[in-house]
Order: structure tokens, then sequence, then C-alpha cells
């Protein structure tokens, strides 16, 4: 009878295969395919002159090599420019492999397929490309004075520049309210380069058999990968599948697409006639997938003697790196997530969006948000700072109420919709984050020191997502949504959803995502957006299929269906639970048939059916079969939001810095399975730590990554990571009928913003640098 | 040159012809299709390769499958027990030690190891032993969990 199993921390479905070797991800599958390696640029800036391959064709097991030249008009196109934007007025993309200039080192320049890596590989060494360096634009304030550039046709190395003003309830512009205002500050805050760094890089596996092709990809998105081929191929649709097999983690980074690689593979399958398989390496995944979080901003604010803030003028620098394959995003959502959980008197935000000869920058979990949090935050701890308020008070004056909702922000959010908020309750987790953390007891001492950081997360962007859900005659519910999985638990929240739903036990309930043998339409997995979008879309199919269950059953069992429910897989009367029938039966009922090929089956043939001779089998509008499909098309985001505090120890000699405490309040509306959630914040969490204290790309002047390596790119182990301590609001999102906001990117929003607070606190030294390093702290100190 | 080398993985006998300069990760992967041991970052950092080898935790990305020639391995495929999951694979899965599970036949080799040499690590013993394999999901609180689970499970067994 416990078929209610939303909310409940349900194990994990996917487990047993993962723990025991049996997982499928991208470079477990094709074991004999051919294999790909790429000749990429060690220049950050370069003319290819010239591509010898002569010395590589004598490499055992060489299949092919193949230059920009050998690309068929289509297939050696620009990249698409995946989401454009009216401010993006100079969007670029590269070419699959280089034409001409390379931008970046690690732009793909060479394809070589042999029998394994290691020869391709050895092939590619033995290519000698002629390069003519030019110079080379980094730094994003050097690429923003234009002197050189990026591309010769972008003026200014500025690909776009959007201005969203909101003016005071009196009508002032923010200069002007901040020109008006009691008191005012301005500072200048700077957040380095990190990237996602799944622990698996990007792969493309791709099988051709003549007339279709299938592609497998670790990749946020089959559906709309597998779209993108089919254009650029030129095959029609319906002989395109692409699977995003067990993917190990995303993190953002895998939601761009076409990858040049997810079409330069397939289209060598097609012309080759074998399968082919390209596996990113370490080295591959720093120098050729994408970066984020650099930006440079500078900060205006008029305040009264609360600490209300009556203007707050931001302007903005975005390193966007070489390439804009993703559209301009990633700003758009810091200059709008930046006003928090707070009512601004009147807001003013520009940004430009700088080219350089980097790493292409696209979202990295959180994808602006920490940007823009850090901007807001530290913001309120140096409005604190000067008027000698507690931190905490100063937030609070500015909160929108609990019974402001929904709260027009009124600007326009990433998904091109108005950024209204669906809920929420900030003051009353700001009381639970204090006590969680003991804000009020906490003794301050030289090197102790606590710090805060609030953040509201749009979550669950559309356009739409979609759930099949099939009962068979064995009763089993077979689940199938397009969106994929990179370790979120999908296969164990869908099921829950649909086990509730449906009322069946979860072990009946199998989910597939990210397959679109199973399913054609969908987004993809991004924007905390799985659990609110697919969640309900599930829910909603399995509504549908609910109701005909229970018109079946009540044909059946001579009932109305008003009297029917269904649990542990049986169709009763309410109240009289000997009278019931198995989903499984419902299934058959479900499908008259001809051919009685099993025991089933015979029970549902045209001479065993009860069916009134008067009727047609399947009735007018009905379709055979107990399933159901549905979507989810949400009129606007939902709006999760998070406070986090720290206490951290910094050391008086080495100038360490400890995270000895760190607290989270969470509020992502009703928990389909609280044990995931935590999971989710947990890890978002350790991947802002590492944001906050140790990663950081380190580009020289000549363009080159210095620490491209695990070695040298300090990704947090268990020894840096604190316990993470949390609590739970649920205001449930009135947006969808689940109620649910989306939890995916939440740990890792405010984290730097937390840190530096906190650094602050303990050290009586303003931090306006992130990340920090103990010995960029010792130089603080000085 | 080819070498014709002898292992016995999981407890059976297997004899494959590598190159001098095969990697033992690829060696187990795509000659013995033994998938469940990964490459993270092929240089020894992430840990995610990790295997036993004559019973003690290694790289095999940075091993040379000629080098242990003769030699005993046990990769993820090998952990389970004719019962099923072992202690450490149970504990994992009960704590939700693990989301994308890229990174998790490392930590399970790594801590079936570990708790062989220290049954009840104190948390700051199992955070050091676990310190050699980076987990980009879990923020590895729900890993330390499952080390201190395995622990008891292990004791319950004994």
């Amino acid at each position: 009878m416990t078929t209610r199993l939303f909310g409940e921390p349900v194990q994990r479905r996917e487990d047993p295969r993962l723990l025991t070797g049996q997982g499928r991800y991208l470079d477990d599958l094709g074991a004999d395919a051919l294999a790909v390696a790429f000749v990429r640029s060690p220049h950050a800036h370069a003319r290819v002159r010239d591509i010898d391959v002569t010395a590589a064709l004598d490499v055992e097991g060489l299949v092919a090599v193949y230059t920009w030249e050998d690309l068929p008009e289509r297939v050696g196109r620009p990249l698409p420019l995946l989401i454009p934007h009216p401010a993006l007025t100079h969007g670029r993309t590269a070419y699959p492999l280089a034409r001409e200039i390379v931008r970046h080192v690690g732009e793909p320049v060479v394809m070589v397929v042999a029998a394994d890596r290691y020869l391709a590989e050895d092939a590619c060494a033995l290519i000698e490309v002629d390069y003519e360096p030019l110079k080379p634009v980094v730094g994003l304030e050097e690429a923003a004075h234009g002197a050189r550039l990026v591309h010769e046709d972008v003026p200014g190395n500025v690909g776009a520049h959007l201005v969203q003003e909101v003016t005071s309830v009196a009508g002032l512009s923010a200069p002007e309210a901040v020109e008006a205002a009691p008191h005012r500050l301005s500072f200048r805050l700077d957040i380095e380069r990190s990237a996602s760094m799944p622990l698996e890089g990007r792969g493309v596996l791709a099988r051709w058999d003549g007339s279709d092709l299938r592609v497998y990809s670790s990749t946020q998105t089959s559906t709309s990968v597998r779209m993108a081929i089919a254009a650029a191929l030129g095959l029609p649709l319906p002989h395109v599948e692409v699977i995003a097999p067990d993917v190990g983690g995303g993190f953002g980074v895998k939601i761009v697409h076409p990858w040049p690689e997810e079409i330069l593979v397939p289209w060598a399958a097609m012309l080759l006639g074998r399968e082919i398989k390209w596996t990113e390496d370490r080295r591959e995944h720093f120098v050729s997938s994408a970066h984020e979080r650099g930006q440079v901003q500078h900060v205006t604010v008029g305040f009264d003697d609360e600490g209300r803030v009556l203007g707050l003028d931001v302007s903005i620098l975005h390193d966007h790196g070489a390439y804009t394959p993703y559209g301009i995003i990633v700003p758009i959502i810091t200059s709008t997530q930046l006003l928090g959980p707070y009512r601004i008197g009147a807001y003013r935000v520009e940004f430009s969006a700088i080219y350089t000869n980097t790493v292409q920058v696209t979202p990295y979990r959180g994808a602006g948000r920490p940007q823009g949090v850090f901007c807001m935050e530290r913001t309120m701890d140096k409005i604190a700072r000067y008027l000698g308020k507690d931190r905490t008070e100063v937030r609070a004056v500015n909160f929108i109420g609990p019974d402001e909702f929904p709260y027009d922000q009124k600007m326009t959010f990433q998904d091109g919709r108005p950024l209204i908020y669906d809920s929420g309750d900030y003051p009353e987790m700001l009381r639970m984050l204090k006590e969680l953390i003991g804000w009020d007891d906490f003794r301050r001492a030289p090197g102790r020191g606590i710090g805060i950081g609030c953040y509201v997360e749009g979550t669950g962007v559309g356009p739409y997502e979609g759930g099949h859900v099939q009962v068979t005659s064995d009763g089993r519910v077979h689940v199938s949504t397009g969106l994929t999985s990179q370790g979120q638990g999908h296969e164990t929240v869908f099921a829950q959803i649909a086990a509730t739903e449906l009322g069946v036990p979860i072990e009946r309930v199998s989910v597939v995502t990210g397959d679109t043998r199973r399913f054609g339409y969908a987004v993809g997995t991004f924007a905390s957006r799985a659990a609110v979008m697919s969640g309900n879309a599930i829910a909603l199919a399995c509504r549908k299929v609910r109701e005909k269950a229970l018109r079946i059953a009540a044909d059946a069992l001579e009932a109305d269906p008003a009297d029917l429910e269904i649990a542990d897989g049986l169709v009763r009367v309410l109240g009289a639970p000997s009278a019931s029938i198995p989903l499984s039966t419902v299934a058959v009922l479900a499908n008259p048939l001809r051919y009685a090929f099993d025991d089933e089956a015979a029970r549902a043939t045209q001479f065993a059916a009860a069916a009134s001779p008067d009727r047609p089998p399947v009735a007018e509008g009905d379709e055979p079969g107990l399933e159901g499909r549905d979507y989810y098309s949400p009129i606007r985001s939902t709006f999760a939001s998070g406070m986090h505090a720290a206490i951290v120890e910094t050391d008086p000699d080495t100038a360490e810095i400890r995270v000895v405490r760190y607290a989270v309040v969470h509020d992502c509306g009703r928990l389909i399975n609280p044990m995931i959630v935590e999971g989710q914040i947990h890890g978002g969490v350790a991947q802002g730590i590492g944001g906050a204290l140790y990663e950081r790309m380190v580009y020289d002047g000549h363009g080159q990554l210095l620490n491209a390596s695990f070695m040298d790119f300090l990704m947090p182990y268990a020894t840096e990571i604190p316990h993470v301590e949390t609590a739970h609001l649920e205001t449930p999102s009135p947006l969808n009928p689940l109620g649910i906001k989306g939890a995916g990117e939440a740990g890792v929003i405010p984290v730097s913003a937390v840190i530096a607070s906190a650094i602050e606190d303990a050290e009586g030294i303003e931090i306006d640098r992130m990340p920090i390093s103990p010995s960029e702290l010792f130089e603080l100190r000085q | 040159m080819e070498h014709e080398i002898t292992l016995v993985v999981n407890g059976g006998v297997r004899r494959v012809r590598v190159p001098g300069r095969r990697l033992l990760s690829d060696c187990l992967r795509h000659d013995l299709g033994l998938t469940g041991t990964h490459v993270g970052c092929e240089h020894g950092v992430c840990g995610c390769c990790t295997v036993l080898l004559d019973g003690l935790p290694v790289r095999s990305c940075l091993t040379f499958a000629v080098t242990v020639d003769g030699h005993e391995i046990t990769t993820v495929e090998g952990l389970a027990g004719p019962d099923g999951l072992s202690p450490v694979q149970r504990a994992f899965a009960e704590c939700h030690g693990l989301q994308c599970g890229f990174c998790t036949p490392g930590f399970l080799c790594t801590v079936t190891a570990l708790l062989r040499d220290n049954p009840a690590p104190t948390d700051d013993e199992v955070r050091e032993g676990i310190s050699g394999n980076l987990c980009r999901c879990t923020g590895y609180q729900n890993i330390t969990k499952a080390v201190h689970r395995a622990a008891e499970l292990l004791a319950e067994e004994t």
C-alpha cells in the first residue's frame, strides 16, 4: 500500500548498475569502433598556412585524415549560434575544423581516424601544421580596449552589449536614485574563470548502416543534438537517432551542441561506413570544451540610513572567450538574477560580452548567477559595514515580503519572459539560517569570521518537456522523457512521481531518459529544470493513463469511475476492496486483439472480450493501449531560493583558509526526494568552494592555459570540503501541478559570496576578488 | 612490439597480447571488456581508474599492463560476492554516495582496501583515506557517510 512515494528518500534505482561496473558510459560502448584523435592548435591566435599530413600516412592502422578543405559545404559551415539575441550583434562561432584562423589553444585543426586511439595519436604527432602566429588578445580589460581583435570584423571585441533599466517608484533612473540617496558607495569586483569539469569528458560514437544513423553522445540534450546532426548532414530526421547513455557528469558544458565532434564523427562514420568513436581526454577538455565565470563588475549603489538600496548601477565586462555558440545567456542571467531576494529602488545594469583568444564561455552550473550573487551580496556587506549594521539586518530591510508574490522585478529573464518571482518566504528563510548557524551567538575573533549569502534562482525554464507513460499487459509501467540524465537520479524521482500518480509499486516502474528512439521532443537538462519540466509532464501523462484505466476498469467492474481508486497496482471499488481488477488486466482490455500470442493476449481477442457488437472495438477518439503522453509548458520560470552561511578560520601565519562550518537553507518548493535534493546541494556547495578557494583558469599573455591538468587546476578533494548542514523551507510553486521548483544548481550559487563575506569578517579586509588563495590573502594583509 | 601477459582478474586467469605502451586501464577496458574501470584524467590525479593490484589500490592509468604480468587485479566488477553487492557497495547505495557514478568504481576499490586495513576509521581517517579520489557530484559528504556505514556493515558480518 506504499505507493505514495512523492517526498520520500527513496534509494536510487540507477545505483545497482553503477556500483557494479555495469554502467554504460560513452567510452564503454563501441568496442570495435575506429578511434578519432584531433590535431589541435598550440597557438591562441594564428593563421593556418599549410597542413602537411605526409608523414602520418605511413602510420599503421591509419584510416583517414581530414582537414577543413575535405569537408562538404554543409558540414564545413560555422557551427550554429544556438541562442540568438537582438543584443548579440556580433555573434561568432567556430568552424568544425579550423578554416584559415585559429582563435584559441585547443581549436581542432585536423581530424585523424585510426584503428585505435594510440595509433590515431601517433598519426597526429606526425602531422605538420604551418602556423603564422598572430598577436593574441588575452585578459578581459585588454580585450575591451580593442587595440587588437579576436575577430577582424568585430570592432572593440564586443560581441554583445545589453542594458536593462528599472526606474524607481518615483520614476528616478538608477543613476538619479544613487545621486539622490543619503549614502553612496562605488567599487569594483572581479571573478575568475572556472569550468564544469565533469569527470567524464565529452565523447561521440556513430554508426551508419547505409540508411540510418545512430549516434551516442555524452550530452545534456540528445533531441537537439539529433536535429543539429540531421541538419548538418542533410539527413531526414527519422533516419537519425541520438542516445545519451550513462553520462559522467555535465554541469552545463554538455548542454552546448553540436560540438564539432558531434558533426565530424557521424559524418566520417557515414563516409567510411564504419563505426567511429571519439573520447575526449582531460587536456582536450581543458582547452577545447568551455569555461565560465570570468567577469569584471563596476558597481555604484545608493542607500538610506537603514541600508535600503535606493539605486543600483552595475556595469559588467563578461569574458566570452573566442566564440558565442550559446549566445549571451550567462551575462543575461548575471544581470537579472543579481537582484536576488531584494526589492531594489532603481536598477540599471549593462554588460558587454567581450571576445578573447581563450576557450569559449558557456554555462557552468549556476550559469552567471554566482557572479550576480557575488555582486549583490558584496554590496549588501559593504552597506552594512558602512552603516555599522549587522549584515543580516541590511538584507532583511531589503527583502521582498512573503505577501508580495507574485513579485515582478520588471526585467526580462533569460527565457525572454518577465522576471516575476512565483513564491518564497525570505524573512523566514533568514530566520532559519541564523538559527542553523547560530548567527546571533557567533563570537568573532581575529582569524575567525562568519559570512552569509542569499540568492534567488530562476529554475525550470521552458519552452517545454514531455512524458510518455505506458502500462503493458504484464503490469509494468514504462516511463520515458526526452531530457537526459547526468547523475541527478531521474530514473528514481520520475519513477516516484509515476508510482504515486498511478498507484503502482515503484518496482514496476522503469524510466528511460535521453533516448530519441523513445521520446523525440525535448529541450534538455540544464537550468535546474528537469524535475519541474519532465516531472510535471510525466505526472500529467500519468493522469491521462489513470483516467483511461479508471474508465476501462469501470466498464469491467460495472462501477462508476468516480468510485474507483488505484492502489498497489489494483483498480478497486472504494469501500469494496474485493471488487478489483489488476492494472495489468486493464492494459489487456485496453488493446483489443486479433491474435492470441500469450495467455494475457488471449483474454483480449475479439472473441474473448465482452465488448458490445454494436460499437467499434476501439471507440471513436480513443486509442488502443493503456498509455498516455503529455507535455508541460510553463508560462514562465519558477524561482527557487536559498541562503547560506559559513564560518571560516584563517591562519595568522600562512593565511590558509579553512571552512569550519557551512549551513544551507534551501527552498525548491515541494521535495520529490529529499535525499537526492540534499545530494545536489552538497555537490553544488563543493563546486562553489572549489570556485571560491581553489579553481581558476590561468592563462598567460600568450593565451596558453598554464594549468590544463588536474595536477594544476585544483578541484577539491574530501579533505577540502566541510560537512554541509541543510534545512529545507517548502513554498510550493503555484505555477505547476506538482508545486516543485528545481534544485540542480542551487548549492553552487552563493558560495563565493559567502566565503568572501566570512573571510572579510575574519580579517577585516575587504574581499573583492574571487577565488582567493592563501598567498593572495597573505598579500592583502600586507 | 607486443607482449603476451597473464593477469588474474577478479579471480579468473586472462591471457592477453598487448603493446608495451598499453595502459592497464586500457587493457582492462578495451582488451578484456571490463569497462567498469573508468578513466578521468589519464595522469593519475582523479582516481577514477583505481583498481586493486594484489589487494593494493593503484592507478591503472599510470600502470603499463606489461608491468603487472602474473599479478592479481580486482576491478569494480569483482567486488560483489556470490550473495550480491559487497558491504561497501551496499553502503554507497544506502547513503546516496554516488550521483553520476563515473568516479564510483575508483572510490569502491579505494574504500574496500581502506576498510580492510582499518576496519573502524575515524572521520579524519576516512577523509584522508579517500583524499586521492576526486568526485565532482557529491561533495563527498555522503561518500564519507557511506564509508562509515560500510564499516558498520562489515563489522556486522564478522
